[in-house]
């Protein structure tokens, strides 16, 4: 038996970080994903975002099982899990909410919305509030740019925000 | 107002009120698919091949790049090494570009229809359709699509008897606007990071791989099977007596528009229509300062230029690209170089790092326009930005993103200059 989806991160101390075993069920999504390429690798970016659907995030444990599944070097995987801005490779909260600062929504004033958010979380770009529920980060345009300014909030965009919908809007995500 | 109807508004004509996906019959109804039928067992690939050049239909990811010029480009098939792939780009991340989005969410059986006619013309035998991870609704709608023509008997192994199999399957990515760039789309979709790959070899001999590929955008693939069913002289007088690019566009405007929106008009439409009759002007206390043809990679155009037919060449001519055709209008509100500094910001943040003056000459750029916005602009700063946009232009780096992040930035410096000069400081 192979133990391919389990493993123990080494520490540079030599100290064991995690143990980290993909669930079965995990392992059966990213092996299907496999299924539509002639190169397993292809999977990479998937596989990542499985185990980020399960998990909340991408741990350095999971890097190296899903690693193992792919066949390739967690070093290898670690390079493109860190190039994709949608991997998270630290704890997130909740919900996720992306922020468009693109020039359109810009012009439409989206700093507002965004100014309206900071005071209500109380938590700026890249921090997650006290309760875990929310993570703020920035995006790129959202492809709404007729219907700015524009937020995300996990697998929903939200369109035409401004400083007064936010409290609203936000206490839709418990 | 024309009312939509096949013969005007082949993209759009099915698209439904309330914003819903046509399911498989109802496309089936509206002669979806039908083009399918009428060529798989009756036409050869290369007169497809032949007939989507003489209709004329260029890239709609904003190279304009002529689709059949491009598929000629692929070698001839080889029986002994036939794995040869169409690949779909619907990434659309551009700030200011939302029309392939509409294309997916509401006709996904367009664009598969699209997908396996270019593919049969190529010979592909497998299609992958890249799509943005931040299009959840899209990619719902798409993959049930796929499923649907998938149990027709559109899609999978010989498909309506004509002993041809295509496979196509839905790749949704994680973010970065670089994977938009074919090389690097190609890249990610192999699972590696999205930089781009050297040229030669071009996708067309060495892509997905090392194999035959050809990439092409939703909205250009959306145009085929319409060609295919009326045939290139009807196409090329979509555009009758406006512009001598062919065909229908999916137009828009974005900013303080009265009615920003999205809209198919022939190619050609000039720009004040589509802003004044379209869009409905500015909104009242916004006046038009600048506008960007079709997303931030373009040149600025002026109030002065509304006048010009929206085509590739006609924009061309005015030292600035068609890009996507959705227009961002530019209001006085805020002062080019916040707009600028906005732009290059984008830039900055998504350059992959591949390549020097891009990973450091666009946060130089971002520094010394925050300090122009700031009026600590130095003496030197606006001919040090005008030597990046030199040394950052086509041919210094290994992709086109940087040359597009210089777009914005040089036409600024030829209308603008004077709010550059207002941000050095006075000592
Ligand atoms: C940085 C960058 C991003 C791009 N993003 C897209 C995109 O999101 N969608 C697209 O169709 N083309 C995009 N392109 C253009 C593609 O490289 C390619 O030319 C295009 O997909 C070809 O399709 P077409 O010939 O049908 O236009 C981008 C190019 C660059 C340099
Ligand atoms: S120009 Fe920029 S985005 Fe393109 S390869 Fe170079 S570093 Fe990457
Ligand atoms: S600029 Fe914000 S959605 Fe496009």
């Amino acid at each position: 038996m192979s133990t391919a989806n389990q493993s123990t991160v080494i520490q540079p101390d030599g100290a064991t970080a995690e143990e980290f075993v993909l669930s079965s069920e995990e392992r059966a999504e990213i092996e299907h994903e496999m299924s539509h390429y002639e190169d397993p690798r292809a999977a990479a970016i998937e596989a990542l975002k499985i185990v980020q659907k399960h998990r909340g995030w991408v741990s350095d444990g999971a890097i190296y099982a899903i690693a193992a599944v792919l066949g390739i070097t967690p070093v290898d995987l670690e390079g493109v899990a860190t190039f994709y801005s949608l991997i998270y490779r630290r704890p997130v909260g909740r919900h996720v909410i992306k922020v468009c600062d693109s020039l359109t929504c810009m012009l439409m004033g989206y700093e507002s919305v965004l100014d309206a958010i900071k005071r209500q979380l109380n938590i700026d770009y890249g921090q997650t509030t006290q309760d875990g529920r929310f993570t703020l980060l920035p995006t790129c345009c959202l492809g709404n740019c007729d219907k700015g300014p524009s937020i995300m909030v996990d697998g929903n965009t939200h369109s035409h925000l401004d400083a007064e919908k936010m409290v609203q809007l936000l206490e839709q995500y418990k | 107002m024309t009312v939509a109807s096949a013969d005007t508004h082949p993209l759009t004509w099915r698209l439904r009120a309330d914003d819903s996906a046509s399911d498989i019959k109802l496309y089936e109804a509206n002669d979806g698919y039908a083009a399918v039928r009428q060529i798989l067992n009756n036409t050869a690939p290369a007169d497809i091949v032949k007939l989507i050049k003489a209709a004329g239909l260029r890239g709609r990811g904003g190279g304009g790049f002529p689709a059949g010029v491009k598929w000629e480009l692929m070698p001839a098939f080889d029986p002994n090494a036939p794995k040869r792939y169409l690949l779909c780009n619907a990434d659309e991340m551009e700030p200011s570009t939302y029309k392939d989005r509409l294309l997916m969410e509401q006709a996904p059986h367009q664009l598969i229809e699209g997908m396996i006619l270019a593919a049969y013309a190529i010979q592909a035998c497998n299609g992958y359709l890249f799509l943005r991870g931040e299009y959840v609704l899209a990619a719902e709608r798409m993959q049930k699509a796929l499923t649907a023509a998938k149990e027709a008997g559109y899609l999978g192994k010989n498909i309506l008897g004509s002993g041809w199999d295509f496979e196509l399957v839905l790749h949704t990515g994680a973010g970065r606007y670089i994977c938009g760039e074919e090389t690097a789309l190609i890249n990610s979709l192999e699972g590696r990071r999205a930089n781009p790959r050297a040229r030669p070899p071009f996708p067309q001999v060495a892509g997905l791989w090392g194999r035959p590929t050809i990439v092409n955008n939703v909205e250009t693939l959306c145009n085929v099977p319409h060609i295919l069913l009326r045939g290139a002289d009807w196409y090329k007088q979509l555009s009758q007596g406006k512009s001598t690019d062919a065909g229908t566009k999916l137009f828009g405007v974005c900013g303080r528009a009265n009615k920003p929106g999205l809209w198919e008009l022939p190619m050609g439409t000039t720009a004040r229509e589509i802003l004044e009759q379209h869009a409905g002007g500015m909104q009242d206390g916004y006046e038009l300062k600048a506008w960007l043809p079709g997303g931030v990679s373009t040149d600025f155009l002026l109030p002065e230029h509304l006048d010009t037919p929206m085509d590739f060449d006609s924009i061309g001519k005015l030292g600035s690209r068609m890009g996507t055709g959705i227009i961002t209008v530019v209001d006085q509100k805020p002062g080019i170089i916040t707009v600028l500094r906005n732009i290059e910001e984008f830039f900055a943040r998504e350059s992959c790092g591949w390549c020097t003056p891009c990973r450091d000459g666009l946060p130089w750029t971002v520094k010394t326009l925050q300090a122009l916005e700031q009026g600590k602009g130095q003496p030197g700063d606006i001919e040090m930005l005008e030597r990046t946009t030199k040394l950052l232009s086509p041919g210094y780096t290994f992709c086109a993103l940087a040359p597009g992040a210089m777009e914005p930035l040089q036409s600024a410096l030829k209308y603008f200059r004077a709010e550059f000069e207002q941000g050095i400081a006075k000592t």
